[in-house]
């Protein structure tokens, strides 16, 4: 019998997808390794995934900036065991949400545009909407912080975080 | 036989960045394509106003994370030429080649993880048979060498950190030289072998077009001339005379026209544009897939992408081994004149601009950022609607045209991080 493989979802709202494309970097080293642990089932990057499915982790880049934004990270979040946030985006909003400390004035002057585009007032990191059990700050987040936590997910170690 | 129909593609995957396709199709005949950009914006242009002018190349980096090199260079030479700096030979060269190794990994990542899969017949690189495991070994390979030249010239390959206004704050040390040759060395077979599949390819669609790049000596991403096929010559400076932007109301980014028509840029065009400018060496071994260019089949993207990955490996490894690398500090601005700069570089994807005014103080007050995406979107648009009616005459059913028309997408490899960046107030709409 195979081993019980970690089922994945790799998720990005708004943001640059620096994030994405360090993960990507990390298979240069660990494509066959995830490849055999992890089933990957969500990664828009990588496959097409209509549906969302239950995962054992939920690894979240991005800040959230529209209302179905919220809307599928509060899904996400529902079909997880884990959720991971990785990046500064999606740890503390920034630099995404850049535009909540505009002044006065330039926030007058993108204000038809932010409604325009159906976004929320201000732009939030992940916490401001659902636990978030692991937090990897940094912009992008660091590959060798990424790497020794997801390794410690896939060792089903308690705090994946700590390394 | 003649079907009305609409085609909806929601978040087309494989791709950089979120994006929906709508194709129309009326009594057999396709009548429009809309690419709906649904990337969500972050007003980097309205946050550097105000900025120091040092903070900004950094800051709009940020606008995308797979090409961040290209737009750190392209932001750096923008406020340098604003403040008066002369870079240094030495610095110049860093330059091209931190951008060459962000052309071997974006490259490299969107030909075998995003291409690949549609001709090996895969939704994704993760469901290749085991037997083709070397195919995914020797991709991963060349992957990484972009990684490890950008690592060693830029001191990280996503945000890099060495570059800066006015030149580079760390220079590379030997030891990190003489890997990244090692590595490139290794890595070139590889990249050649992937050429090969890539020319020979399943798909192709010929559109007469407008190709316009930057056209240098060697091959050169950040210096050159910008060059249209339709004849036009254009110095970097006055592009915004040939620029002209066209608003997209379906989608959260603008597009452009190139003296008022639709035009394509990225390696297709650099490659029809440049293509003797190619290093000697990839000349050589490329000669046969070299042949197919200067080329309308908008497929054939994909194949010059290949060959760059061989071009920038060859000039790098030349570069790297030709060159002593002694210790330099980065150029200081002199603050109290007022300025503009235009930086351009051809970033993966095609021509970068960057614009940028400083006021006396250093301060930047105006800027403005042409990012390759929103350049080929109308061009996109176009191609698709010749595509589908092509197909349609093949007899294709709709599945199948879904499919394909993922894949023309893909061809064009858009980046939807950087195509919202520049998306302007229509005043219009608040009367």
């Amino acid at each position: 019998m195979p081993k019980k493989r970690l089922k994945t979802g790799i998720f990005s709202f708004t943001c640059c997808e620096g994030c994405t494309v360090t993960f990507i970097e990390l298979l240069n080293k660990k494509f066959f390794e995830y490849r055999e642990k992890m089933g990957i089932c969500s990664f828009r990057v990588l496959k097409s995934s209509p549906k969302l499915c239950k995962m054992d982790l939920a690894i979240i880049e991005g800040a959230i900036s529209t209302e179905s934004e919220r809307k599928k990270l509060l899904k996400i979040r529902k079909n997880a065991k884990k959720v991971m946030a990785i990046g500064s985006c999606a740890v503390t909003g920034m630099p995404s949400s850049q535009r909540n400390s505009f002044s006065k004035e330039l926030k007058k002057q993108i204000w038809p545009l932010v409604k325009r585009l159906h976004q929320l007032d201000e732009i939030k990191p992940l916490h401001d909407y659902v636990k978030v059990d692991i937090s990897l700050n940094g912009c992008p987040v660091g590959i060798n912080h990424l790497e020794k936590s997801i390794d410690e997910c896939l060792k089903g170690g308690k705090h994946a975080q700590k390394f | 036989m003649h079907k009305s129909f609409d085609i909806s593609l929601k978040n087309i995957s494989k791709i950089e960045g979120h994006t929906h396709l709508d194709i129309a199709v009326r009594k057999g005949e396709a009548i429009s394509a809309k690419l709906k950009i649904s990337e969500n914006k972050r007003f980097y242009t309205n946050a550097i106003k105000g900025m120091p002018y040092n903070g900004v190349p950094l800051r709009v980096a940020r606008i995308c994370g797979t090409c961040s090199p290209a737009h750190l260079s392209c932001s750096c030479e923008a406020v340098e030429r604003a403040m008066g700096i002369e870079l240094s030979e030495q610095s110049k060269l860093l330059r091209e080649i931190l951008v060459m190794a962000n052309n071997i990994r974006d490259h490299a990542m969107h030909l075998y993880f995003f291409c690949l899969p549609d001709i090996m017949g895969k939704d994704s690189v993760l469901d290749f048979p085991k037997k083709q495991d070397y195919l995914i070994h020797n991709a991963l390979h060349v992957k990484e060498v972009g990684n490890t030249l950008c690592n060693v010239i830029g001191g990280r390959s996503v945000h890099p950190t060495f570059a800066s206004v006015g030149g580079f704050t760390e220079i590379p040390s030997k030891e990190g030289i003489k890997k990244a040759i090692s590595e490139l060395k290794e890595a070139r077979q590889f990249a050649l072998d992937f050429a090969g599949t890539f020319h020979e390819k399943d798909l192709s669609f010929k559109r007469e077009s407008n190709f316009v790049a930057l056209a240098g000596k060697k091959f050169s991403y950040i210096d050159g001339v910008i060059m249209a096929s339709s004849g036009t010559a254009i110095l970097e400076e006055d592009f915004r005379k040939h620029l002209e932007r066209v608003v997209i109301p379906y989608s959260t980014s603008t597009a452009f026209e190139f003296d008022f028509k639709d035009f394509m840029v990225g390696a297709l065009a650099r490659v029809n544009m440049n293509k003797p400018g190619l290093n000697e060496k990839t000349r050589k071994d490329c000669a046969e897939y070299l042949k197919a260019f200067p080329s309308n089949d908008i497929f054939h993207n994909n194949l010059a992408q290949a060959i760059e990955i061989v071009h920038c490996i060859d000039r790098s490894i030349e570069e790297l081994t030709s060159h002593d690398f002694k210790a330099e500090k980065p150029v200081e601005a002199k603050i109290g004149k007022e300025g503009i700069g235009v930086g351009v570089v051809e970033a993966p994807r095609g021509t970068l601009y960057h614009m940028v005014a400083v006021d006396k103080n250093g301060i930047v007050n105006k800027s403005e950022i042409i990012i390759p995406t929103a350049q080929n979107l109308i061009h996109m648009e176009k191609t698709m609607v010749g595509f589908v009616n092509e197909l349609l005459r093949q007899g294709m059913g709709k599945q199948k045209i879904s499919m394909m028309a993922e894949r023309l997408i893909r061809a064009y490899d858009p980046c939807m991080s950087c195509a919202t960046h520049f998306l302007k107030i229509d005043w219009r709409e608040q009367r």
